[in-house]
């Protein structure tokens, strides 16, 4: 994979850096040129990745969160988000809409719904005690598209 | 995140501004929750003109006001959402269960 750039941040598993974490993609992103939709799609999603490792991977203890963020040939963006939480024991259920394990945080179970429409490509691996590393992809369109 | 709550004659307003997500929507969660069960207002609308982020939690935020404000008798809107926003609130199929204006 040819990196044109790329970022990583490492941040504690706390509520408050949701925003932190969108902040550091938006910031990176400026290079690229993105319409106000993709930007706000993007956020979106890295949102909703870093909010599942706080809400669900690390939902019993504290544990770092690793963001990274690549500028790729074709303006493709790639971004991966990972955990070393208690990992998910069923990748395809957790994925169906409305699923959730957290419905006393009010957690609409709509998370990786929102990432598999708001980006163009969404992978997700993991198993119990493992972790858990959500990548994804969106291409930017071309300026003046 | 800021939140403004105006009422009057049992209709109410709570604008918000700044943006949703799972760390904000607590606070946001307590405060809505706080001003429904001591004002038992019969409609409340939620304003998202001023809202900049939204991601999911916003959802589950809509959601359990909307059942809240149906456990008292009342009814929920929500007011003004950017294009942005109404895209994840369509993704989440919201206007089934709450009137968007």
């Amino acid at each position: 994979m040819e990196i044109l750039n790329e970022i990583k941040f490492t941040m504690p598993s706390l509520s408050v850096n949701e925003g932190a974490a969108r902040a550091v993609v938006s910031s990176f992103l400026i290079q690229a040129d993105p319409t106000v939709e993709e930007l706000s799609d993007i956020r979106t999603a890295v949102s909703e990745a870093v909010t599942n490792a706080v809400v669900h991977g690390y939902r019993h203890e504290k544990g770092n969160i690793e963001l990274t963020v690549r500028l790729l040939p074709n303006r493709v963006i790639y971004i991966r988000v990972r955990d070393k939480g208690c990992g998910i024991a069923d990748v395809e259920r957790a994925m169906e809409p409305l699923f959730t394990t957290a419905p006393e945080e009010e957690r609409s179970g709509l998370g990786f719904s929102v990432m598999q429409s708001f980006m163009d490509k969404l992978r997700v691996r993991s198993a119990p005690g493992k972790g858990t590393t959500v990548t994804m992809r969106k291409r930017l369109s071309a300026h003046g598209d | 995140m800021k939140i403004d709550i105006k009422n009057e004659n049992g209709t109410a307003i709570a604008r918000l501004s700044g943006e949703i997500d799972h760390h904000n929507a607590r606070e946001l969660r307590s405060e809505l929750d706080r001003f429904i069960a001591s004002a038992q207002p019969r409609e409340l609308a939620i304003d998202f003109g001023g809202i900049t982020f939204m991601d999911s939690s916003g959802i589950g935020l809509i959601m359990g006001r909307s059942k809240l404000m149906k456990e008292c008798g009342g009814h929920l809107e929500v007011l003004n959402p950017q294009p942005y926003i109404r895209r994840v609130l369509k993704l989440a199929g919201i206007e089934r269960i709450v009137k968007i204006r």
